[in-house]
């Protein structure tokens, strides 16, 4: 009897196909979300990014459609165009939005770093059985509703409203002070709103460090501050990365905290993408400023990507 | 040249009255909570000694090595270092560096890095940096790993690499905290070797944990057996091996067979330990015991020979019994001798000459004997 023909390696064989295949349909699983909630909206935006704006349902020609056959249809695809690219040159506003986004996500990012740091330290290093208590109250936030949350800054930071009130009370001014709808607001809203997603990663790397890594550099003389910058902030620098992007990147497309906090002076790309769309009705327009938004996003995201690949292959 | 052995044999400050510690513990106490790691504990070590503290697990050990090195305060007592108090001062303005238990390699920084990281801390020139390293790489015999990063190393050579960054800062003292628990048998035994070289060469004082009674009799000039946090006995490798101070030193390093009695018949240092069976053994070396009191004969495996008849001689101890077990090692053979009050006697024969047929199988009637000064008297 071959090995080849015994039914145990038949079974074998067997199961090992059965395992690729699952391990195959595995890997299936992302790709396929990728595919249906990514890729696809991703070219049908593209698409009416490249068309005209129309008075019809929906506000954009050409729609496609299959009522003139294959030829009406590439007919209807000659029509697509980049006229919508180049209108975004033409208008100082778009550059403003974006440029005047990234500027309010990055500093904002920055101060959610230095708020999220030492949080998310004092965690890691809590006893153990306060841990998961301390992680809960910094998740608690997101129990009640975002837009609710903004709003009740909005209570806190008018010029009638706590915080004034408190200040004035402790008589440390004697005019309230107008933070309400400036950038102030939407730097205190963004820091607020996203602290968790800069403070969830910072604690997992911080968490994870060993300890006697830091006696170790102060026995060779590091003292404790030092001993931080060269060893515990060095090696939690994938996780600073990763909320910095985590923070970043939804901030650059923040659209809720510059509309409630921001009042009409605050650009950012978000509030051009909602007039465009619901103001202006030109979707094309719009989708035009959401591509490039993409685009702009593009680059922190492959980043984080590489990162993410370099610490993995670094670690262990 | 003389051989190592031999300079070894004549460094014994602790007997020398007017030599001062170098390092010294004076009732020093470590509570963490109710918990008491270490109990009013005393120690003095010497300069250029090689010393071992050997324990089980738990028995505050690393506890007492953290706080020389400053990372643990004494809840009580002092630490002097060359006759200063080292309270408060930090661990890094200590002169003693510390190879961790788990090497606590820095794992963002290549080998050279983690080496040179104390000596860029002194603010040492560059050049300086480069040449300390160098030398150091040679001596742990990794130089062409020195751009490698820990994770890319094997046990033994991130081992080498934590003992390099250890030592590159020349400290007064090294502490070791299980240096060799990482590592496999046969290179545990090579690098036993290379630690005791290093030290002499360098003329450092060593202090090492380990809960490996071999290794630290292998290694170093003294042992302090601790037990519960307290210190138990110091002393020579030898001494500890042939004159413990307690029941407990005893039975912890290596084996020993105890016979416990009162003592009677003093005349001088010699008398007899009677056995609740009522059978005396006659010992020699009772300096300080009393009559009537309870006393245990310790005595070595190897020292107790067994035979298939009662020995001639009339001035050994001579006890008969039943082969009850037999382990046989290739180079030694071990019986277990079982008395009649059902004591198990361990014994251990060199087997210096080849396998013969006159040789003791199980439930053979057999004597063991031993000379009254083949073991020692103890009373704790
Ligand atoms: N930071 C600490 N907090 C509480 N208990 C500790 C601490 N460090 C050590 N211990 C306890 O002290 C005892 C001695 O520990 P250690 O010195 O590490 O023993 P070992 O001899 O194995 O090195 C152990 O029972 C340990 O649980
Ligand atoms: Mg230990």
């Amino acid at each position: 009897m071959t090995p080849a023909s015994s039914p145990t390696s038949e079974n074998r064989a067997l199961r090992r196909l059965s395992s690729l295949v699952a391990g195959r349909l595995v890997i299936a699983i992302p790709y396929a979300w990728l595919l249906v909630l990514f890729l696809v909206p991703f070219f049908i935006v593209f698409k009416i990014s490249l068309s005209e704006t129309a008075i019809a349902m929906p506000p954009y020609s050409p729609a496609f459609s299959f009522i003139h056959g294959i030829a009406g249809l590439w007919a209807e695809v000659k029509k697509l165009g980049f006229d919508n690219y180049v209108w975004l040159t033409q208008d100082n506003l778009y550059l403003f939005s974006y440029l005047s986004s990234v500027k309010i996500a990055a500093i904002s990012t920055l101060l959610t770093l230095v708020f999220g740091y030492p949080i998310a330290y004092g965690i890691a290093r809590a006893p153990s059985t306060l841990r998961a208590t301390l992680l809960m109250m910094v998740i608690l936030p997101f129990w009640t509703s975002f837009l609710i949350r903004v709003y009740a800054w909005i209570g806190i930071l008018k010029p009638e409203g706590l915080l004034n009130q408190l200040l004035l009370w402790l008589h440390v001014i004697h005019e309230p002070l107008i933070i309400l709808n400036t950038s102030k607001a939407v730097y205190i809203g963004i820091v607020y709103s996203y602290l968790p997603f800069m403070v969830l990663p910072l604690y997992s790397t911080l968490e994870k460090m060993d300890h006697t890594l830091i006696e170790a550099a102060e026995d060779l003389g590091c003292t404790p501050v030092s001993a931080f910058w060269k060893i515990t902030f060095r090696l939690s620098l994938p996780g600073i990365v990763a909320g910095c992007l985590l923070v970043f990147i939804p901030a650059v497309g923040e659209f809720v905290i510059p509309d409630l906090l921001g009042g009409s002076h605050t650009l950012m790309i978000g509030k051009t993408l909602w007039n465009e769309f619901f103001e202006n009705r030109d979707w094309p327009v719009a989708s035009a400023v959401a591509i490039i938004l993409l685009l702009i996003l593009v680059v922190p995201i492959v980043y984080f990507q590489q990162a993410q690949a370099r610490a993995e292959e670094a670690g262990r | 040249m003389p051989s190592l052995g031999s300079i070894r044999r004549s460094f014994a400050p602790w007997n020398d009255a007017a030599a001062k510690p170098y390092i010294a513990f004076e009732n020093v106490t470590k509570k963490f909570g109710d918990f008491t790691a270490v109990d009013k504990l005393s120690l003095a070590i010497y300069e250029r000694e090689f010393f071992a503290l050997l324990g089980a697990s738990g028995c505050g050990k690393s506890t007492l090595l953290r706080m020389l090195a400053g990372f643990e305060e004494p809840s009580a007592g002092r630490i002097l270092l060359d006759g200063q108090d080292l309270a408060g001062i930090p661990p890094y303005r200590r002169p003693v560096n510390m190879m961790f238990q788990s090497y606590a390699l820095f794992p963002h920084m290549t080998v050279e890095q983690n080496i040179a990281f104390g000596l860029k801390q002194d603010r040492m020139p560059k050049a300086e940096i480069a040449e300390r390293v160098a030398s150091m790489l040679k001596l742990v015999r990794l130089g062409e790993f020195a751009r490698r990063k820990p994770h890319q190393l094997s046990g033994g050579q991130r081992q080498r690499v934590a003992l390099a960054r250890s030592l590159a800062k020349r400290p007064k003292v090294l502490l070791l905290d299980e240096p060799l628990g990482a590592l496999d048998k046969k290179l545990r035994e090579e690098t036993q070797f290379e630690l005791m070289d290093l030290q002499h060469e360098l003329g450092l004082t060593f202090i090492v944990v380990t809960h490996d009674q071999e290794e630290a009799m292998t290694m170093a000039d003294r042992i302090a057996i601790m037990d519960k946090g307290e210190v138990m006995q110091v002393a020579t490798p030898a001494d500890i091996y042939e004159a413990p101070a307690t029941r407990f030193v005893a039975d912890f390093v290596g084996t020993v067979n105890l016979f416990e009695g009162k003592v009677a018949d003093m005349s001088g240092d010699a008398g007899r330990i009677l056995g609740a069976d009522g059978f005396g053994l006659r010992v020699d070396n009772l300096a300080g015991a009393k009559n009537g009191a309870r006393a245990w004969f310790a005595v070595r495996p190897e020292k107790i020979a067994i035979s298939a008849v009662k020995p001639a001689d009339e001035g050994l101890n001579a006890i008969e019994g039943e082969v009850w077990d037999i382990a046989y090692l290739g180079d030694m053979t071990i019986y277990h001798v079982r008395l009649e009050d059902g004591r198990i006697v361990r014994t251990s024969s060199v087997n210096s000459r080849r396998a013969s047929d006159e040789q003791l199988t199980w439930h053979d009637r057999a004597w063991i004997s031993f000379r009254p000064d083949a073991g020692i008297v103890l009373t704790r």
